[in-house]
């Protein structure tokens, strides 16, 4: 080779290298991934919040596979042991609980309708024996039909938490097992008449401890999917979920990607819920969240599984673009973006000190923190977000504008001895950019009247377990402010209020309530759990609201908000106030 | 030869040992200093509301309640000579070398390293080849055309390659590329060689110049500078004098000498990415080692932690091995004793 080769072809060499990444080259053909997203052009006109309240591109044309990514990892795609809220969505694709939310927009689509079931909930004793009759014919993937002995087992294994141990442990709570019950697999021949009977092939009969007028809301949990004794495989089972939807596993490699087909065996003549419109689904798990948002906006991909909303990079390229923008879609959370005042500390053992807090801190600055109007979401005045009974606008601490009130909080700090301000910390969760800026915001708005908050924080995975949530550690280390966050498991006020205010739920760690003991309050929530008459328990909810309010143990942030994008080429988009994402139940493909 | 082996592979096995036990300790004992209680560890893997009792099970079922010493000795165990799982329907038996079953999607850790090698394998492996081109090629023909408007461009562009994060040219390059263009796949997308060795490559193609971009660049100013010190020898004039083509001088005499770093480095640098290319696998969605860890930390998920942490030292072990061993091919003068 002459020296004119070898520099041809170490010239070669770096063009290939440095080259292509800053030129490229070849022809513009669209890559196989994008064949379908891409090439479907979105038929009705794109509007700002055209999801809200309103279906969006309706259609019932059948077709197309659905493009799905999620930046994270399921819990598990197993009905008995899942808990997230995409999941509770998603799942409703391959099967079917007793009842589901209506796939309806807006609060339409917070109802209760059934769906293996017939009809909602019958209960004569005033909500401690509730019995559901299966609609007949429902089978699995297989062609074998869904007994209610299905349904039981279900929710005997899902007891099991060694086993399952991520799925909501309502049913282990509520229902009346047997003494030393241990679940479906190491108890295997316990009676458990005491908590379920199955009087025949298409009745369940679920029997409580004590009566639970909510219980239609937890049995909409996927918890109550039937599973067949015999193909289940513990552990394993979300490894190949056998179905009951109008959709089965095609391709499933745990934590990497699954893809979904339609099912054989699903009768839509006894399924009015589900329109069934695309032919499969394929879900990209663990993709990078800021990746998943371009790949949205490029017409990629339709959907982003978590619902949580854009990242901030994409925000900074949607708002500002009136035809990226007119994509999106900015509902309300059932999520309450707060700060745990917590009177363990002192002096915040003194209610005055704890008012000082609410009167100084601007409210403004702290919603630009989390995100802003839209992406962080309302000024809140209280624990109750307004979607779920017993909200009201809380104005105890209204000051102008609501950028506080520096006089007021003098006064406060002059009345609780401490004229000239305290010194405490406030923790939060490292990894969140949010809840940063959010205690540098109090930070500077409570160091206008003399209270020093120093920074502390921890890693989010041990946030609750080791730090914020263990009352000891919280006293010897001065922890008189925790950031916090709390969103709903069924749009309820119970389901949402009870674990963060009831203060018989705290523990040694593992706390979400940092900061309320207050005895009025768990004295109400029992008041709450016997009263049959829906309006009184909004208003004693309201009532417990209020009492929060004034003693000052918490300092409502933000009722969450999020910016979603529809993907091209979605028909039947909407928002449902039961999901508070794209309801997954109804979404289809442009055909 | 085969005793300096034996003694190298000996001295691996007790370094993985070591790194087995300072992860262990980074991540069981620190936070039991820090007051944490076998609750606390459990509590981070079962739902939010789960009872005391739900913990307690669970502190009991991963082995929480025992001592660090008995919890190390049963990591080490699985990994010697296997263990078993209980599903709750059976009892899975998980054989040697069994790094334990992930405490959140309860699969087992071992095949999925395995799985997830070969994305990244595939990564490292094709990044290499172009770095390594493209990088000692311009470091060469910088070094020989010092001073020139090539030599200036090249080490400007090779600056840049080493100053630009790859979550920045990785993003940039995926939103023009393959979002704008529709040259490349989009993100997440891999497809496995023993499939389709082209749409192999075609997958993998923008990564790899992403990557090999951020490395080319490094190697290039390394070749250059070894090059230049090389080609200033008394042996390259010796070598001219007695008529030797240029090449031969370029190649045998100068390029040779000029490579002892490289291959020192190149033997770190690949031993490293084998572990876990952690920044290009997340900004491309690729499910290799690297994200593997990233993901594994996020979610405290213990197992996957320690199984991927002495994975991807193995690789940075065995790298340096062969990285020694190639000294004595690569340059006469390192002789082994």
């Amino acid at each position: 080779m002459s020296r004119r080769s070898i520099l041809a072809t170490a010239a070669l060499g770096t063009v290939l290298a440095l080259g292509l990444a800053a030129c490229g080259g070849g022809g513009a053909a669209p890559t196989p991934g994008q064949t379908g997203a891409a090439s479907a052009g979105a038929a009705a006109k794109d509007e700002f919040n055209a999801s809200i309240d309103k279906i969006w591109n309706p259609s019932d044309k059948k077709g197309g596979i659905l493009k799905l990514a999620n930046n994270g990892t399921w819990d598990s795609l197993d009905p008995g042991n899942t808990y997230y809220g995409y999941s509770f969505n998603f799942i409703r694709l391959y099967g079917r609980a007793l009842l589901m939310f209506k796939p309806a927009p807006g609060k339409d689509g917070n109802t209760l309708v059934p769906d293996l079931a017939e009809s909602l909930g019958e209960t004569t004793d005033g909500g401690k024996t509730w019995t559901y009759k299966l609609r007949k014919g429902v089978k699995y993937e297989d062609g074998t039909e869904v007994t209610s002995k299905d349904v039981a087992y279900a929710v005997a294994r899902s007891f099991d938490k060694k086993v399952h141990p991520s799925g909501p442990s309502y049913l282990n709570e509520l229902l009346d097992w047997p003494k030393d019950y241990k679940g479906a697999y190491e108890s295997k021949d316990a009676d458990i008449s005491s908590a379920i009977t199955t009087p025949d092939d298409q009745t369940i009969v679920f029997h409580l401890k004590q009566a639970f007028g909510s219980f239609d809301y937890i049995v909409q949990m996927p918890m109550t999917m039937p599973v067949p004794k015999d193909k289940d495989t513990g552990s394993k089972y979300q490894e190949h979920v056998i179905s009951t939807g109008p959709y089965m596993f095609d391709k499933n490699e745990i934590g990497k990607s699954f893809t979904l087909k339609r099912n054989p065996n699903w009768d839509a003549a006894l399924d009015p819920n589900r329109p069934a419109l695309p032919d499969g689904y394929e879900v990209a798990l663990n993709v990078n969240a800021d990746d998943i948002d371009n790949r949205i906006i490029s017409g990629d991909l339709h959907v982003a599984v978590a619902g949580t909303g854009m990242q901030t990079a994409a925000l900074s390229r949607v708002l500002p673009d009136p035809a990226l923008k007119a994509r999106a879609d900015n509902p309300s959370l059932q999520r309450l973006w707060y700060t745990s005042v917590i009177p363990d500390v002192k002096p915040l053992d003194n209610v005055d000190c704890r008012k000082a807090i609410q009167w100084a801190a601007d409210r403004t600055g702290l919603q630009q923190a989390y995100g802003g109007e839209l992406s962080g979401g309302e000024i809140a005045t209280g624990m109750i977000p307004p979607m779920l009974a017993g909200y009201k606008k809380i104005s105890t601490y209204e000051t102008p504008g609501s950028k506080g009130d520096e006089a007021k909080a003098k006064a406060a700090l002059t009345a609780c001895g401490q004229p000239n301000g305290f010194e405490t910390n406030i923790s939060y969760r490292a990894e969140r950019p949010a809840e940063k800026a959010a205690a540098e915001a109090l930070q500077q708005s409570l160091g206008k009247v003399g209270i020093k908050l120093t920074l502390k924080p921890f890693p989010q995975g041990d946030y609750f377990q080791l730090y914020a949530g263990r009352p000891a550690y919280v006293k010897e280390n001065n922890i008189g402010l925790a950031i916090n966050g709390w969103g709903s498991d069924y749009p309820e006020t119970f389901g949402y209020l009870q674990a963060i205010v009831d203060s018989r739920t705290i523990r040694e760690a593992g706390n979400y309530n940092l900061s309320i003991k207050m005895p009025e309050v768990d004295k109400l929530i029992d008041s709450i759990k016997g009263e049959a008459d829906e309006a009184k328990r909004t208003e004693m909810w309201a009532q417990i609201d209020q009492l929060i309010m004034d003693q000052a143990v918490t300092l409502p942030g933000v009722y969450a908000k999020s910016l979603l994008m529809r993907g091209k080429g979605v028909t039947n988009a909407f928002i449902s106030d039961s999901q508070q994402m794209y309801d997954y139940v109804a979404l289809g493909v442009q055909q | 030869m085969i005793t300096y082996i034996i003694r190298r592979v000996i001295g691996a096995v007790l370094m993985l040992l070591v790194v087995s036990v300072v992860t262990f300790a980074i991540f069981f004992l620190v936070p039991r200093i820090a007051g944490a209680t076998p609750e606390a560890f459990a509590s981070r893997y079962v739902g939010r509301t789960a009872s005391q009792e739900t913990i307690q099970l669970m502190a009991q079922r991963l082995g929480f309640n025992d001592p660090l010493a008995v919890q190390y000795g049963r990591f080490i165990k699985g990994v010697v000579v296997g263990s078993e799982y209980d599903t709750g329907t059976s009892v899975e038996k998980c054989p040697a070398p069994c790094f334990g079953y992930s405490f959140i999607t309860q699969q087992p850790v071992w095949p999925d390293l395995l799985d997830r090698s070969r994305v990244t394998l595939s990564l490292a492996v094709g990044a290499a080849v172009i770095w390594v081109i493209a990088g000692v090629s311009t470091g060469v023909l910088s070094a020989l055309k010092r001073g020139s408007f090539f030599d200036r461009s090249a080490m400007g562009i090779a600056l840049a390659g080493v100053s630009l994060p790859i979550f920045f040219t990785g993003m940039i390059s995926l939103v023009f590329f393959s979002y704008n263009l529709g040259w490349t796949v989009p993100g997440g997308t891999y497809v496995d060689l023993t499939v389709d060795p082209l749409q192999w490559a075609y997958s993998l193609l923008l990564p790899w110049i992403t990557l090999a971009f951020l490395f080319a660049a490094g190697y290039a100013r390394l070749t250059r500078a070894g090059m230049l010190e090389a080609m200033n020898e008394d042996y390259i004039r010796t070598a001219r004098a007695k008529g030797l083509p240029e090449r031969t001088v370029v190649v045998r005499h100068g390029l040779r000498a000029a490579l002892t770093p490289i291959v020192t480095i190149f033997g770190l640098d690949f031993g490293l990415l084998l572990g876990g290319a952690v920044l290009t696998e997340s900004t491309y969605s690729l499910n290799g080692l690297g994200k593997y860890a990233v993901d594994a930390i996020t979610n405290n998920d213990l197992p996957k932690v320690l199984g991927v942490t002495l994975f991807a030292a193995a690789f940075v072990v065995v790298a340096n091995l062969l990285v020694d061993l190639l000294y004595a091919v690569v340059d006469p003068r390192v002789r082994l004793s």
